[in-house]
């Protein structure tokens, strides 16, 4: 009766602040948007002035600075750079925070500089890292190329360039585009590039010693330091070689630089070394961010202790949050969706169907992972067939990718 | 030339961390009295347009939200424009509400469209934030009669028509719900059972002696009216209750007590404990069937507005249904019991054969489980 279904949903949507806690609220909500019936959440009209409806993410210092930035664009929309330094300033934090509205904005700004006459080599390069992170990487590509037609001494191009097709799983032309970013970037860069690309190129372990010591003395940029960290940390997990890996990301973490990327990587990390409390401490507040939502909420699922009750209601916020990208089409987040059904919703079949998806757009050694993993849950051995292809094709090592490509046995998640 | 590295960290291995990012929410309903909206809007991305956060310490409140509240109807309003037949509708403002979604605080903008309410199209032109942000989104559901379609507004795809002709074939008019009424009692074969046990015996009398044929049509009549009326009066109320949402119980239930019902009809003619008081019977068993019709109308998952004039339209549709029943029924009824067989053939073994019928039915509702598949 699915007609039910719709009228249980408005019921439960007309008080849903009294009935369920405020995770369960986005769900309802969505329910009821998604369901046959109208919306019945009640809206209301606060007495009280005093009544804080929504904070504000930045600093009082961020908020004023960027103010300050559109306030000068919106006098001088001519003067180019003021444009790009405040699209800079946005990806920025869209980074820092995972945020897409920033990333809105920096495409926003960037607007009158994508189109002829004015088309701006660096704000096609701007454009395309807003278009990469939702993976929309022809997009993104289209534009690097476009940017390097018009200026090949483009470093960030080239390198932005091979970073997404590193993604995509075309090693080689990463490589080409780490050997011509050699000439427009920094010797850490371009050998954290070069090295990061033959790793995946069944040079595991010799890009690794290369790389290692010449990471180990670097001094300079945090960035730098936090990007070159962070690769050699995730190389040596492929190696199998545990303690160093922690130890590269105590360093990256040491760097002093927020980054979400390297948050979800190493918590990843902690889960495979079955170390769930670690990854609850180092997540605890970090409920934002989808992709540390879903980390935490597998840490917590894992430890099934009295003292993280809030697992059920991080899950049903991820739940909410999957569904809201799914109504507004957008399929960026297909990865950690398939882990979610995998791990919490235990829905292998959807799981598959997910992983199966986002391994068509992106093919890291995490999406091979995600499909084996959840192609041997379903008891669907040919769905792997693909990365199988690929693993053979590219001599991809991954120490935690042969733990899955043996017969069934043990559990790894 | 320094490489603007940070950018390179984190997106990397492109394993980008998504979060939610910028949607409204706009729902139109189309009511008889024309389109009326509501419209939930982020306050961040209002006090990113508009600069909601008038003393700058980093929390919207609702004092300051209140005191913008002409600005913000305003700018979302001059960003939304409604055709209703391919004529333009101007959208009023009512007062700001606030909501929470899974994402933060939202005001909720409500709106009345001054227009008649459309037969033919309605069309939707979104530009809320696009110019802001181009990945904004408008999620927008329109709500229409017995059906509500959704779109995602964007900017490669901010104008979206509406057909609403084939929503109005499906049915929203008080026609549509009558017949939705006298279709559910004519398949609903339990609650034709349940009054044709309690008509079994109108065209009898009782006495000491048993059973005895009614001296006249009138008199049969009049029994008949009393019992359908009872049934009718109480069936409307809980209909009512329920529908509204007064009352809500498990269909199971429900379903459960409607057999239970058609049992007990059939077991007072078997052995009348009840002959005369019938009219009882029918309305303390008619509020259960009343409930099991309201189950019904909850799904054809109706629009508030339309609840009632569909509440009406069902309760009259079930009311000619079970008249035309009755209308059938009784004079034949009749005819019938001028025969000495009817007490035997018809009311024993009707009522017998109603009994075997309804216990089946109870226990496939109440245990899941189907007496005659048991006993094959």
């Amino acid at each position: 009766m699915p007609g039910s279904a719709a009228s249980v949903v408005a019921v439960l949507g007309g008080r849903p602040g009294r009935w369920l806690g405020p995770a369960c609220r986005g769900a309802v909500l969505l329910l009821g948007m998604l369901g046959g019936g109208p919306v019945h959440a009640e809206a209301r009209r606060p007495t009280n002035d005093a009544e804080v409806l929504e904070f504000l993410p930045n600093s009082g210092l961020e908020r004023r600075e960027l103010r300050a930035g559109r306030e000068a664009l919106r006098i001088h929309p001519e003067r180019r750079e003021l444009a790009l330094a405040l699209a800079r300033r946005y990806i920025e934090l869209g980074r820092a925070d995972a945020d897409p509205r920033y990333y809105g904005h920096a495409e926003a700004v960037l607007t009158p500089w994508l189109v002829p006459p004015s088309t701006d080599p660096e704000a096609l390069v701007l454009r395309a890292t807003v278009l990469q992170n939702r993976h929309d990487f022809s997009s993104a590509l289209a534009d690097l190329d476009a940017a390097l037609r018009r200026n090949p001494r483009l470093g960030q191009a080239w390198l932005t360039r091979a970073a997404i097709l590193e993604a995509q799983g075309d090693y080689p032309a990463a490589l080409r585009a780490c050997l011509a970013l050699d000439r427009f970037a920094t010797a850490l860069a371009s050998a954290v590039c070069v090295n990061s690309a033959m790793s995946l190129l069944g040079q595991a372990r010799s890009a690794y010693e290369r790389l290692g010591p010449l990471v180990a003395e670097a001094q300079g940029d945090p960035d730098e330091l936090l990007w070159a960290r962070l690769v050699l940390a995730e190389l040596a997990e492929r190696l199998g070689l545990w303690a160093e890996a922690e130890s590269w990301y105590r360093a990256a973490l040491a760097s002093g630089r927020r980054n979400l990327y390297l948050l979800a990587t190493y918590a990843d990390f902690l889960l495979d070394r079955d170390r769930s409390s670690e990854v609850v401490a180092l997540l605890e507040n970090e409920t934002r961010a989808d992709p540390l939502l879903l980390r935490l909420a597998l840490a917590e699922q894992r430890l099934r202790h009295p003292r993280h009750p809030r697992h059920a209601e991080h899950a049903a916020v991820l739940a909410a949050r999957f569904a809201a990208s799914r109504a507004r089409g957008d399929t960026s987040h297909q990865g950690d969706e398939s882990r979610y059904a995998l791990r919490i919703a235990g829905d292998a079949r959807h799981a598959l169907e997910l992983a199966q998806a986002n391994w068509a757009a992106q093919r890291e050694p995490r999406d091979a992972r995600l499909l084996l993993e959840a192609a041997r849950a379903a008891g669907r051995t040919d769905a792997a067939r693909p990365v199988l292809e690929f693993i053979a094709r590219t001599r991809l090592e991954d120490a935690r990718l042969q733990a899955l490509l043996v017969p069934p046995g043990g559990q790894r998640s | 030339m320094k490489i603007w590295l940070c950018l390179v960290v984190g997106l990397w291995s492109a394993g980008v961390l998504a979060h939610k990012p910028s949607d409204s929410y706009l729902t139109i309903e189309i009511t008889p009295n024309g389109p009326t909206g509501r419209w939930d809007i982020a306050l961040r991305d209002l006090d990113y347009a508009l600069g909601l956060d008038a003393d700058d310490d980093g929390a919207i409140t609702w004092g300051e939200l209140r005191r913008r509240e002409s600005d913000v109807a305003a700018y979302a309003l001059a960003r939304l424009a409604l055709r209703a037949d391919d004529r333009d509708c101007p959208l009023e403002p009512m007062a700001l509400l606030a909501d929470e979604h899974s994402d933060g605080g939202y005001a909720v903008l409500p709106f009345a469209a001054r227009c008649a309410t459309p037969s033919a199209s309605l069309a939707v032109n979104y530009r809320l934030f696009f110019d802001l942000d181009p990945q904004h989104r408008g999620l927008f559901k329109l709500v229409d009669g017995g059906g509500a379609r959704a779109a995602v507004l964007s900017p490669a795809a901010a104008r979206r028509d509406f057909g609403l002709a084939a929503a109005r074939e499906e049915g929203s008019g008080l026609p549509d719900f009558i017949q939705e009424g006298v279709r559910h009692i004519w398949i609903g074969y339990d609650h034709i059972l349940f009054l044709l046990s309690l008509l079994l015996p109108a065209v009898l009398e009782r006495d000491r002696h048993g059973w005895k044929r009614a001296e006249h049509f009138r008199q049969a009549l009049w029994d008949a009216v009393g019992v359908v009326t009872a049934f009718t009066l109480a069936h409307s109320i809980t209909l009512g209750l329920a529908a509204l949402h007064y009352v809500d119980l498990p269909s199971r239930w429900v379903e459960s007590a409607i057999a239970a019902s058609v049992i007990a009809a059939a077991l007072n003619n078997l052995a009348p404990v009840l002959h005369r008081r019938r009219p009882l019977l029918a309305f303390g068993f008619g509020l259960v069937h009343g409930l099991g019709f309201a189950s019904v109308l909850s799904d054809l998952a109706l629009p508030a507005s339309a609840r009632l004039l569909g509440l009406v339209g069902f309760n009259l549709g079930v009311e000619l249904g079970q008249l035309a029943i009755v209308g059938v029924f009784l004079p034949i009824a009749y005819l019938l019991s001028r025969h000495g067989l009817y007490q035997t053939a018809i009311l024993r073994a009707g009522s017998l054969a109603i009994l075997v019928l309804a216990a089946n039915w109870l226990a496939e509702r109440a245990l899941n489980q189907p007496l005659l598949a048991l006993f094959g």
